[in-house]
């Protein structure tokens, strides 16, 4: 309980009696901040709806922001939260809209009178609670706006691209944790039957480390792939790496490995008997 | 121990995910390449720390890494302290085994990393956690 039923009616009371004023300010101070990214119309509205909605509740008998009361509030502070997020505003910028209130609230009450002034502690404590709510609401769509984001990621960062007919390549960039290792095998798998080609080249140019997950998530793909009668051939271990695996003590086993994507596609176009040849360009007279 | 002055402050760094151990790499990797270590050299110590930090998480339920670099009057170094609260290692001999392993890995991950660092101390008891220093020094 942040602020007792007849306080929280005395500010219903300020709120509704100064209606056009209050929202008038808050408008006002909040749309400095936002340095015109939102037109004033548009924050009015949203600052209207808000300043309805609180009156709502204080009517109500809100004495804390997470009553049943503040539900409708409480909804109303997380769609403004979630568009401000959305839009780009910092976290900062989007509080302020909320805490833009208590400058409104100590203008319109008489500082000299010290009940005035016990109520705005009181009023100050709940607009605390909904700027912090507004806090959260933003962290969350943020966070879940990061997870879509790397969602995405994973199914952008793993083509596999057909080289040559029957040879298909995996070009893994970054980092190959489990989540992406599995992505990996699904995709070549499928590829391997919706093509029918009996080679795979995966490339490793783009990891930045191969530890022994990565190098493990590498070997069972490479026997899955096995399994299903194609060859795996892993390119672009670069010298660093090379010497890393060695040091960890990794085995490929009795699995090709190539420096390049270039010296791969040779050593399979080699086993499958494709003759390459550079054409003579002399002309002739 | 061995002797080497600590320059500047120490960095450190939760793990409780697996995406912690991607930002224990990241974090190695800036101080490595701030002390000039070699292009291998620097490769061999974050793949070190990607075995050990995985190893915090996956058998020590999580835990924390200190990142220092460190200066022996010739030559500057990294050194990573990782540290966690698990079960502890029962037979440290076993466990630097090649190819053993109690979790479905490799086998290779510790005595693998041993290998990838100049400087490697373990210090881990049943019950009372386990602390691992690792030190490469620049060439």
């Amino acid at each position: 309980m942040v602020l007792s039923a007849e306080e929280s009616g005395r500010l219903a009371g300020l709120l509704s009696g100064h209606a056009d004023r209050v929202t008038a300010r808050w408008t006002e101070s909040v749309v400095a901040s936002l340095r015109g990214r939102l037109s004033q119309a548009e924050l009015r509205r949203q600052l209207q709806e808000l300043h309805a909605s609180m009156i709502a509740a204080a009517e109500g008998g809100l004495v804390d922001l997470d009553d049943d009361q503040g539900a409708e509030l409480r909804a109303l502070l997380a769609e403004l939260s979630r568009g401000r997020a959305r839009q780009g505003f910092s976290a900062t910028e989007t509080a302020v809209s909320v805490y833009a209130l208590k400058d409104v609230l100590l203008g319109l009450l008489d500082t000299g009178d010290a009940h005035a002034l016990r109520d705005f502690v009181a009023y100050s404590r709940l607009i605390d609670q909904m700027g912090l709510f507004t806090f959260e609401s933003y962290v969350r769509t943020r966070e879940s706006l990061i997870a879509d984001q790397a969602e995405q990621l994973l199914e952008l960062s793993t083509p596999v691209v057909k080289l040559w007919e029957g040879v298909v390549a995996v070009p893994l960039v970054g980092t190959l944790d489990s989540a992406r290792a599995q992505v990996v095998m699904e995709r070549l798998l499928q590829t391997l039957v919706d093509t029918g080609s009996p080679y795979a080249i995966i490339d490793i140019t783009g990891v930045p480390a191969v530890d022994t997950q990565v190098a493990q998530h590498i070997l069972k793909t490479v026997v899955a792939a096995r399994l299903m009668g194609a060859d795996c051939i892993i390119s672009g271990i670069r010298p660093q790496i090379a010497q890393t695996i060695v040091a960890l003590g990794i085995e490929f086993g009795d699995i090709a490995t190539k420096a390049s994507l270039a010296d791969a596609l040779r050593h399979v176009l080699r086993l499958t008997g494709v003759e390459t040849a550079r054409r003579n360009h002399r002309r002739e007279a | 121990m061995t002797a080497g002055v600590d320059l500047g402050t120490p960095q450190t760094q939760a793990i409780r995910s697996d995406e912690d151990v991607v930002r224990v790499r990241q974090l190695v990797r800036t101080v490595a390449v701030a002390v000039k270590l070699s292009l291998v050299d620097q490769t061999k110590l974050v793949t070190a720390a990607s075995e050990l930090a995985r190893n915090t998480l996956v058998y020590g339920g999580g835990g924390a890494v200190e990142v220092v670099t460190v200066d022996n009057g010739r030559r500057r170094g990294v050194r990573i302290v990782f540290d966690d609260s698990g079960p502890g290692i029962a037979d440290l001999d076993l466990a630097l085994t090649d190819g053993y392993t109690t979790g479905g890995g490799l086998g290779l991950g510790l005595s693998g990393a041993r290998r990838l660092v100049d400087e490697f101390d373990i210090r881990t008891g049943v019950g009372e956690g386990t602390t691992i220093t690792v030190t490469k020094w620049s060439r």
